[in-house]
């Protein structure tokens, strides 16, 4: 009898569950990592579960879609740990990946066990390794993005999600994707008013690619519910309009808005104010969680909305050896996509290393990876990142704001010191240096150090923002106490 | 024929641009190349030690004394564009036969001009009150200090262009240009340089330099990791070594050494080193060492345990078999110069480095007699292992 692959899956999202439920399914032992307390990633983040849940009462599955697809996933997954096949390490993150001569895969474990405490640190091997980690929101420097109140589209959403809190009751949403649909709709059927959507595309992208998203129809129908909410709670939908500033003296009171002209240049004269304001929701796309990829030098290109993404191939193999990725670190494109992505990723990553992939194992998945991937190229292509901002930053605007970096330092550094990435902008700013490792500020410091290039030298400089050894911080006595040789 | 400057410079890190802006201030037409943009090597990757009391006596403790000068002194109205800080070192023992040795180390350095002196527990718990109470004493070097390496890279280099000097990014040299038996300048991916002398300022890769003109100029990697922790308040206020680390850069053991060395920054963030084997190129992270660090960091400052790495970056040290700079014109390659190998401790020689050689590239006398660093005094053979 052949001795069981161990595969270990990084996160519990939609790519991650699924990937561990069709790895199980394969025959294969599984561990599944997972940051949260409990599985289901930030698209299914939910109400915190009752301790000793029965198998069978569901979790609350308030402000959700694709809900039937999360509790047969989590089916599988809790069977799996029912049955001894999977270990579940919930609060737990990875912060060290590497590949072994073996090719087996190494992880350098933390756990959160209670505030302030920390678990003995572990090692863990396994034969593959599945990334399923996603993706956050992209931010970019406006001026009065720093104040109390305002926060990104997707916080907005976890908090009504995970906690049921409201993060305001006046709240406007800006920046550009469909992202910002579901979460006014959740504000809404919160009971918090939307004052705005601010959407920097003209949307004309859309009609110029009708195919991708009518191949799609299930989006269709999600859209349609969104825009009945839209019309049904009167939230004004503005298009070519971006947020120019933010205002306040503690924290956010107003927000000034404008209409863009077809370059996405600020249209003199059309500037608005919205008062009364206590909450601002900004989401510009996503940025994929990538640097456990980075780390094992797997290939990566720039996607259409400028994130970096890890080369797959069809069965979602990066070019490392043993390492899977699925869901939005292959290229932003929601959960669906992530889910049959991680389908087939589990699939892979269960074979035993003599055996070969078949397309119709998962012939399925592939199907609608192909149909959702074309989505998302629409949708990135309908919904650049606008470039408005930086013309729009004031000299004491804070870019990174773990190291109190300002604009006009960064752009000081680049002009007088010739720092013409974000990495000599890093090392002679320290934008980027802090707490977050350039997660929020490694975009803008890249745009502003190539001066809006969008080519190879802008794709260089935030490809070098993702190297980050270590993936999160790691108490000094877990690195003291690793283990000589890592158990198996 | 592209326009000649009288000197080019290969290599944008510290002492290319040292080099830069004391030729720049002697009237010198200065070129500098880089094939990426300033401080994009070791330079960036080290923590800006400008040290005396690590230095072996002899030219290298010399070079130091001198450099240490120009730091203070000729370059004293720019001290604080790259964050200079005369915050002295802390040469802790913690057991009596260290103790012993201290004392032996301590005496010949103040005979040769160092400023060193003894604290005994109670001193050093007054210096630093987070110490391990199993340290015993200590070694206090208040000539120590530091600066932030890559803005005093970028900002030498800017004073240097000032000044005149022209600075060219993105130009990796290709082979260097001879005619008569003399380098007379080079080829690059941004085209062709003529120049009256060509400066080898390529740190841990001048080994590639100097071969294009057949010559073994003999500097290998070492590399060096630092950790780099969350911002706290200041709990550490000098740079706080262990009396082994003395010891282990004067080594030249291949394998993994590692020796705590502590420091506290200007920006809160406490960076823990060092660590020290030669194994190449090999950019891969060696959790060996990181263990090592970690164990003897958290030996000297037990508060150390607790606190929360964020990141961590390694850095290949240009290291020459002889632990000597090679620094000076290349008999053996008339028209080419050399300002490289200095270890763990380019920073801190760099300013004094650039100062002599645009001494010498100006043809004058220099303040300090360089033949210690010829780059002559290697053999011309082929390099004995090849670890590029």
């Amino acid at each position: 009898m052949s001795q069981k692959i161990h595969v270990a899956v990084i996160g519990a999202g939609p790519a991650g569950l699924a990937a561990a439920a069709n790895a199980l399914a394969h025959g294969a032992q599984v561990t599944c990592i997972d940051a949260n307390d409990q599985p289901g990633g930030q698209y299914w983040r939910h109400r915190l579960e009752q301790p000793g849940r029965q198998p069978g009462v569901q979790p609350d599955s308030t402000g959700h879609h694709d809900w039937k697809t999360y509790l047969s996933l989590r089916a599988a997954f809790d069977a799996g740990i029912a049955a001894g096949t999977l270990a579940y390490l919930p609060n737990t993150q990875v912060w060290m990946a590497q590949q072994r001569e073996d090719e087996r895969i190494t992880l350098q474990l933390t756990s959160a066990t209670a505030a302030g405490t920390q678990a003995p640190a572990s090692t863990l091997t396994a034969d593959r390794l599945v990334v399923a980690t996603g993706a956050y929101d992209r931010q970019i420097p406006i001026p009065g993005w720093d104040l109390p109140g305002v926060m990104t589209a997707g916080a907005v959403q976890a908090l009504i999600k995970g906690q049921g809190v409201l993060a305001g009751q006046r709240i406007v949403l800006a920046g550009t994707g469909p992202f910002l649909l579901p979460v006014a709709s959740n504000v809404a059927h919160a009971g918090g008013s939307v004052l705005a959507i601010c959407e920097s595309a003209d949307l004309s992208g859309w009609l110029k690619n009708l195919k991708a998203p009518l191949a799609v129809p299930a989006k269709g129908i999600e859209g349609a519910e969104y825009i009945w909410d839209l019309l049904r709670h009167r939230i004004p939908y503005k298009r070519s309009t971006v947020i120019t500033a933010i205002h306040g003296a503690e924290k956010v009171e107003a927000v000034s808005i404008a209409r863009t002209d077809k370059t996405g240049a600020v249209i003199a004269g059309s500037e608005e104010r919205i008062e009364n304001v206590d909450c601002v929701g900004l989401g510009f796309g996503f940025t994929t969680q990538l640097e456990l990829l980075t780390a094992f030098g797997v290939a990566t290109h720039m996607d259409v909305d400028g994130s970096l993404v890890a080369d797959v191939d069809e069965f979602q193999l990066t070019s490392g050896a043993n390492v899977l990725a699925a869901g939005e670190v292959t290229g932003i494109g929601g959960a669906a996509l992530a889910v049959a992505e991680g389908t087939v990723a589990g699939y892979r990553a269960a074979l035993g290393s003599g055996q070969a992939p078949q397309q119709s194992e998962v012939a399925k998945e592939l199907k609608t990876i192909s149909r959702h991937r074309a989505f998302a190229r629409a949708m990135h292509q309908a919904h650049q990142v606008p470039d408005y901002w930086s013309g729009n930053l004031e000299e004491d605007t804070v870019v990174c704001r773990c190291e109190e970096v300002t604009a006009g330092e960064i752009i000081q550094a680049r002009d007088e010191l010739k720092a013409v990435d974000a990495r000599s902008i890093k090392s002679t700013t320290r934008a980027g240096m802090g707490w977050c490792q350039g997660r929020v500020c490694g975009y803008a410091a890249s745009c502003l150090a190539t001066c809006g290039d969008k080519h190879e030298a802008f794709a260089q400089s935030v490809a070098n923002t993702y190297k980050r050894p270590v993936s999160i911080p790691v108490p000094l006595g877990e690195i003291a106490d690793l283990e000589d040789s890592p158990k198996e | 024929m592209a326009q000649g400057s009288d000197v080019l410079i290969i290599g944008a890190g510290i002492i290319g641009s040292a080099i830069a802006y004391f030729a720049a201030k002697q009237g010198l037409g200065v070129t500098v190349l880089d094939s990426a943009g300033p401080a994009s090597g070791t330079s960036s990757r080290c923590e800006g030690n400008i040290l005396l009391s690590d230095k072996e006596l002899g030219p290298e403790l010399e070079l130091s004394q001198y450099s240490l000068g120009v730091w203070k002194n000729d370059l004293a109205e720019f001290a604080q564009l790259w964050e200079f800080e005369a915050k002295g070192g802390l040469v802790v023992a913690s057991k009596e036969s260290s103790r012993a040795s201290l004392d032996r180390l301590t005496t010949a350095q103040r005979s040769n001009g160092v400023t060193a002196e003894i604290l005994d527990r109670s001193q050093l718990v007054d210096a630093e009150p987070h110490i391990s109470p199993e340290a015993l004493s200590a070694a206090y070097y208040p000539q120590d200090s530091q600066v932030q390496p890559m803005l005093a890279a970028s900002w030498l280099l800017r004073l240097a262009c000032d000044a005149g000097a022209r600075f060219v990014p993105n130009a990796r040299v290709t082979a260097l240009h001879q005619e008569h038996g003399r380098i007379t300048g080079v080829r690059s991916t941004a085209g062709f340089f003529a120049a009256g002398s060509v400066v080898n300022a390529t740190g841990t890769w001048a080994s590639n330099i100097a071969g294009m003109a057949e010559v073994a100029v003999p500097v290998n990697p070492r590399k060096g990791f630092v950790m780099v922790t969350e911002p706290l308040p200041p709990k550490i206020f000098h740079k706080v070594y262990a009396a082994e680390y003395v010891d282990n850069v004067g080594s030249s053991d291949a394998g993994l050494q590692s020796s705590p060395v502590v420091e506290g920054t200007p920006a809160g963030s406490i960076l823990i080193g060092s660590s020290r084997e030669r194994v190449g190129f090999d950019g891969s992270v060696n959790l060996e060492a990181l263990k090592a660090m970690a164990n003897n960091a958290i030996n000297l400052f037990p508060f150390l345990r607790d606190v929360k790495i964020l990141r961590h970056y390694h850095g290949f040290r240009p290291y020459c078999p002889d632990h000597l700079p090679v620094i000076g014109h290349d008999e053996r390659a008339p028209g080419l110069w050399h300002a490289a190998g200095h270890e763990g401790a380019g920073i801190g020689l760099s300013v004094g480095t650039g100062k002599l050689l645009a001494q010498a590239l100006a043809g004058m006398d220099t303040d300090m007699d360089l033949s210690p660093f010829a780059p002559h005094r290697f053999s011309n053979q082929p390099l004995v292992s090849k670890e590029s």
